[in-house]
């Protein structure tokens, strides 16, 4: 019937689906290593009503056509990857990192997934594990009677044990890079999982090529700006409004039709 | 039956064409770096016998209303927008160059370097690839430096230059897929007056109040023709009257 209306409704789909996105990253405001999400929209192909540059009659020509868009489509929800804020927590299990990289997760069906969520935990039989209690890759397993942790700059786990001077060496805590991190489908429970679009995992040391430092005491809290948050907010409640007034419109068009005609 | 009807009808259609150019304006309110299409209707005469006092409404577009969308900061280090007029050039899905004002860049996993609708952007010698980097920062002249991967901070490398182009409206017409194209021949050089901003992204220049009241003056405009479709009806319906027998 009429294209108005199709074309308005795909206005607010488009505009719906921003919403959820905001509401999702004011939802997580304080959840760490978050990164904030925003949706990417594209105009819909254009539909060629007349073509430019056809005949108006036999001497002369169109100047210009008729293009008429189709509407509006979300082409992607993308990650922002900035740096949120590090809060120190002094708690010796939080490490923060400060630049690029992930924390690498052994998921229960068997699959890495990864992390920017530093809070470690340690189960009952002394392994690193994220609060879902998922473990470490490479595992680290912390010795019986360990008194105290530290985690360096580098990613090296030491533990001091009683009865020892020096402190023993546990392992240490390697980060995974990715060419294209937005391209990571977040999988809930703060983590990503690779994808085609993010390339294959380039795993080393924290602090050699390129990758960041780890930052034991500290949490990177997310890296949501509420005040753009409500911003944004505002403006997607305003072209959902003005978009379901086209489709008032529309409706108004073709309702006058039927009243006049043919009666 | 009168001519009037069918000149009423061309009106009322051309005015929904319009309506529903409105609405993908507004549909796109907040697309990056849309631009607003402009319609207009221009009379096409009717030839033939009798008083030439027929003339059809015909609607049209010009390209698009190329006014700069303002400017929203982002702080993403691959968000890039345009100072004032200009394009950078994309590589369209069917191979040949295209120019959009969307700037919200991102790197693929071949190291291609492009943007959110996932078109490769062209640099002066064709689609821009990066080697891995840590650190990327677009130029105001599009000039695009990376600290590659595993680099000291001094170490920077000057990788490739976004093609920008500033070539005139009048050579250039919106494709089906929304990317404006140049008219064949007439491929614009790169211009080193075009100034990009990183960190920013241009929104949609669709001026929604203006919109909505184009969209108010279509919609009576529309019931003013339908009212002269009725009128033409009634007049028939008059004449009929007038040659009934009895």
């Amino acid at each position: 019937m009429s294209q108005a209306l199709w074309i308005a409704k795909t206005g607010l789909d488009a505009q719906q689906t921003r919403m959820s996105v905001i509401s999702n990253n004011l939802a997580n405001v304080n959840t760490t290593g978050y990164k904030k999400g925003r949706a990417v929209f594209e105009d819909l192909i254009y539909q060629n009503v007349r073509q430019a540059g056809a005949q108006s009659s036999q001497d002369t020509q169109l100047p210009s056509g008729l293009m008429l868009g189709t509407g509006v489509r979300t082409v992607a929800t993308e990650k922002n990857f900035t740096q949120g804020n590090l809060v120190q927590t002094d708690n010796a299990l939080d490490v923060a990192i400060e630049g690029r990289g992930f924390l690498q997760i052994l998921m229960p069906d068997g699959t890495v997934g990864y992390t920017r969520d530093g809070s470690l935990k340690i189960d009952s039989e002394g392994r690193f594990v994220t609060a879902s209690g998922y473990e470490m890759q490479p595992g680290i397993v912390l010795p019986q009677n360990t008194q105290s942790v530290t985690i360096s700059r580098d990613g090296i786990v030491t533990a001091a044990v009683p009865g020892s001077v020096a402190p023993v060496q546990v392992g240490t805590l390697q980060l995974a890079d990715f060419i294209n991190p937005a391209g990571l489908q977040p999988a809930g429970e703060n983590l990503y999982i690779e994808t085609a679009a993010s390339g294959p995992p380039q795993v080393g040391n924290p602090g050699l090529n390129g990758l960041g430092n780890l930052i034991q005491g500290s949490l990177e809290g997310s890296n949501v700006n509420t005040v753009e948050e409500l911003v944004n907010m505002i403006e997607t409640q305003r072209a959902y409004e003005i978009n379901s007034k086209a489709i008032s419109t529309a409706d108004q068009m073709l309702q006058f039709v039927n009243n006049q005609l043919g009666r | 039956m009168d001519r009037m009807i069918y000149l009423a009808m061309t009106g009322a259609r051309e005015t929904m064409l319009a309506q529903a150019g409105v609405s993908h304006n507004l549909a796109n309110a907040n697309t990056t770096g849309f631009k607003a299409s402009l319609q207009h209707a221009q009379t096409l005469d009717v030839q033939g016998p009798g008083h030439p006092a027929r003339a059809y409404s015909m609607g049209l577009d010009r390209l698009a209303d190329l006014t700069p969308g303002t400017l929203q900061t982002t702080g993403r280090e691959l968000d890039v927008a345009l100072e004032g007029q200009g394009w950078i050039a994309v590589q369209a899905p069917d191979g040949g160059e295209a120019y959009t004002r969307a700037g919200d860049l991102r790197v693929d996993p071949l190291g291609r370097l492009t943007n959110g609708a996932g078109h490769p952007v062209m640099g002066e010698g064709g689609p821009i690839a990066l080697p891995p980097f840590e650190k990327l920062e677009v130029g105001n002249d599009g000039t695009v430096t990376i600290q590659p991967l595993g680099q000291p901070a001094n170490a920077l490398a000057q990788v490739e230059r976004i093609r920008l182009v500033n070539p005139d409206p009048a050579t250039l017409r919106r494709g089906e897929d929304g990317l404006i194209r140049a008219e064949p021949g007439m491929a614009p050089p790169g211009d080193a007056g075009v100034k990009l901003r990183t960190g920013a992204l241009e929104t949609s220049n669709v001026n929604t109040v203006a919109a909505l009241v184009d969209m108010i003056q279509l919609s009576r405009q529309f019931e003013l023709q339908v009212k002269m479709m009725s009128a033409a009806e009634d007049a028939d319906r008059a004449s009929a009257q007038l040659l009934r027998m009895s």
